[in-house]
C-alpha cells in the first residue's frame, strides 16, 4: 500500500489510488481525487452524489451501485454518466473515498 | 407440529425439500413448498435450444415428479412475506404460518428495465434465451436467418450464469459454420465488464478464445437504451452499436415478492450471511440459490453447494446449535465452447478460476480452463444427473467446499 498526501493529510491508498480506509476521507479531499479522474470542477450535483454515497455506505456498509444511487438519491443514470463520465460507480466511489466497488461474479 | 415453509420449487428449493424431508421426523414436522407454476425447467438446457440441440420438451418436467411424499404442495402466487409475524400470505388470501422459512425465489430477467428493449423489435430481431419462450423464438429465427451482424449484449451485471453468454457466442460460431454461413455472420460480444469474464485469469483465457473464433469483443459498454427503429444499442455515454440480430441478456432481478415484503436490496436480492446462508435480518429465515445477494455466481452448481451447507445448518439451528460458517462461494461451471468441446472452471469467494485438473472420483480428472472433449461430455451428461440425482438431493461426488487439489497458482 502506498501513502499519499491529500488536502494536507497523509492517507493510505491502494495501487489504483482508492483510499484504503474510508474513515480517512474528508470532503476537502474530494476536489483533488476528482482531478485524478479528469473532473476539474466539482459541482453541487457532484457533491450531492458523493454525499449520498458516503451516507449510504455508512448506513448499509456497502458501496452503492448505480441502480442504488438512482433509486435512492434521485440522480438519474444519464446524469450520473454526464457527471462521472465512463464509470460513474467506480469514479464516484473513488472521489468519495470509498473502496473500489466489488466486481461482479 | 413444527412448520417449515419453502418458497420456490426451482433447483435450490427442490433440493432443500428433498434433503430436509428425508431428515426431519414426519411426526414432528410439516413441510410446505409453494411455487407459482407446475413446471420445472432445466435451465442449463435453454442455451442449446436456439441451435436445435434441445427442444422445449427436453428441458421441462412436472415439478411434482420431484416432491417427496408427505409434502404439502401449494401452486399459487405469493402475495407477501411477513417475517416479523412468521407468516406468508398467498395470492388467494390464505395465510401460512411458519417456524422456519427458506426463501428460494430465484432471479428473473427484466427486459422492461431497459428503454426500448421490448419495443417493436422484441422477438422480431431481438431475443433472449434465458426463458424457454425466448430460446424457442430464437431457434425459429435462426433456422431461416441468412446472416448479418449478430450482437450479444449483456445489459448489466449481475446476471444468472455469467458464462452462458460466452457459451452462446461459442456455440453460434460453431452453428453458423455448420450451416455454411459463418463467412456471412459478424459476431460481436458487448459487455459492461472490462473483459470477457468477471475474473482476471479466466477473463484473459476466454478473451483469447473469442479472438480465436473471430468474435469481436467490446468491453465497458453500459447499455442505456435500444433504438429498435434503427437497430442500434446505445450506451449511457452515447456510444452506438448497430445490429441485425440482437441477442440480449436483460437486467436480472429477484422476485417482486421480495420487494413487496421489504426484504430485498435494489435488485430484490435478500441480504444473506455469506457463510451460513441465514437471513441477515431474521434468524428463522434462510435464503438459498439465485435469491441471495452474495458475491458468487447465480448458478445451479452454487445452489447445490449451498444446499449441502444449508442442510447442515438447518439441522443445527433446530437443535439449538451454533451455525457453521462453511459456505465459501464455491461455483463449478462447464462452459460449452463449440465443435464438441468444453471448458471447466471451479472457483469460490477468494480463489478465482485457475487452470489445472479437477479430480472426480470414479470418472477421472476434468481439465480446468482448457478446452477438451471430456468437458463437453461432462456438460451434456449433466442433464441426466440433474433430473435423476441432483434435484432429489442425492450425494454427488463433488465437495461443497472448493478444493485446491489439481489447481495451478499462476504468476500475475
Amino acid at each position: 500500500m502506498a501513502m499519499k498526501n491529500l488536502a494536507g493529510k497523509t492517507v493510505e491508498v491502494n495501487d489504483e489510488g482508492f483510499l484504503a480506509n474510508p474513515n480517512d476521507w474528508t470532503e476537502d479531499m474530494a476536489p483533488e481525487l476528482a482531478k485524478e479522474e479528469g473532473i476539474n470542477t466539482l459541482t453541487e450535483q457532484h457533491l450531492k452524489v458523493i454525499r449520498f454515497m458516503r451516507q449510504d455506505y455508512k448506513e448499509k456498509g456497502q458501496i452503492p451501485t448505480i441502480r442504488r444511487i438512482k433509486n435512492a438519491s434521485g440522480v438519474g443514470v444519464q446524469d450520473l454518466y454526464a457527471l462521472f463520465p465512463e464509470g460513474p460507480a467506480k469514479k464516484a466511489a473513488k472521489i468519495a473515498g470509498l473502496g473500489k466497488p466489488v466486481g461482479c461474479v | 407440529m413444527k412448520k417449515l415453509v419453502i418458497l420456490g420449487a426451482g433447483t435450490a428449493g427442490t433440493i432443500m425439500l428433498n434433503k430436509l424431508s428425508a431428515a426431519l421426523d414426519k411426526k414432528e414436522w410439516q413441510i410446505t413448498i409453494v411455487d407459482q407454476n407446475e413446471t420445472h425447467y432445466y435451465q442449463p438446457g435453454f442455451l442449446f435450444i436456439p441451435f436445435g440441440i434441445y427442444t422445449r420438451d427436453d428441458v421441462i418436467k412436472p415439478r411434482r415428479d420431484f416432491f417427496p411424499s408427505g409434502t404439502e404442495v401449494i401452486i399459487s402466487p405469493i402475495e407477501l412475506i411477513l417475517p416479523a409475524e412468521n407468516k406468508v400470505k398467498l395470492a388467494n388470501g390464505k395465510v401460512l404460518n411458519y417456524d422456519y422459512l427458506i426463501i428460494a425465489t430465484g432471479t428473473q430477467i427484466r427486459p422492461e428495465e431497459l428503454d426500448g428493449l421490448t419495443g417493436d423489435g422484441w422477438r422480431q430481431n431481438i431475443f433472449d434465451f434465458y426463458t424457454v419462450d425466448g430460446a424457442v423464438a430464437l431457434s425459429n429465427f435462426l433456422k431461416y436467418w441468412k446472416g448479418g451482424k449478430m450482437v450479444l449484449n449483456i445489459v448489466e451485471m449481475p446476471i444468472k450464469c455469467p458464462v452462458a453468454p460466452l457459451e452462446f457466442v461459442f456455440l453460434a460460431d460453431w452453428w453458423f459454420t455448420e450451416q455454411g454461413i459463418r463467412d456471412k455472420v459478424e459476431i460481436e460480444y458487448v459487455t459492461p465488464l472490462p473483459g470477457a469474464f468477471t475474473k482476471p485469469i479466466a477473463s484473459k483465457f476466454l478473451g483469447q478464445f473469442l479472438e480465436k473464433k473471430n468474435i469481436n469483443l467490446t468491453t465497458d459498454f453500459s447499455t442505456g437504451k435500444v433504438d429498435s427503429g434503427n437497430n442500434k444499442i446505445v450506451s449511457w455515454d452515447g456510444k452506438e452499436i448497430s445490429y441485425d440480430l440482437l441477442v440480449t441478456i436483460p437486467t436480472n432481478m429477484g422476485s417482486d415478492l421480495i420487494a413487496r415484503s421489504g426484504m430485498g436490496d435494489d435488485l430484490n436480492y435478500v441480504p444473506t450471511d455469506p457463510k451460513t446462508l441465514q437471513s441477515k435480518n431474521y434468524e428463522n429465515v434462510f435464503v438459498i440459490g439465485d435469491a441471495v445477494d452474495l458475491p458468487t455466481s447465480k448458478a445451479g452448481s452454487v445452489a447445490h453447494f449451498e444446499a449441502e451447507i444449508l442442510f447442515e445448518n438447518f439441522l443445527r439451528k433446530i437443535e439449538g446449535r451454533k451455525l457453521e460458517p462453511k459456505f465459501d462461494g464455491h461455483a463449478n461451471c462447464f462452459i460449452e465452447s463449440g465443435f464438441g468441446k468444453g471448458i471447466l472452471i471451479d472457483f469460490n469467494y477468494d480463489v478465482e478460476p485457475l487452470p489445472g485438473k479437477f479430480p472426480l472420483p470414479g470418472i477421472g480428472p476434468f481439465s480446468l480452463l482448457q478446452e477438451t472433449r471430456m468437458n463437453h461430455w461432462g456438460k451434456m451428461t449433466f442433464r441426466s444427473v440433474y433430473w435423476n440425482l441432483l434435484l432429489k438431493g442425492a450425494e454427488l461426488p463433488v465437495e461443497s467446499q472448493m478444493n485446491m487439489a489439481g489447481k495451478m497458482r499462476m504468476q500475475q
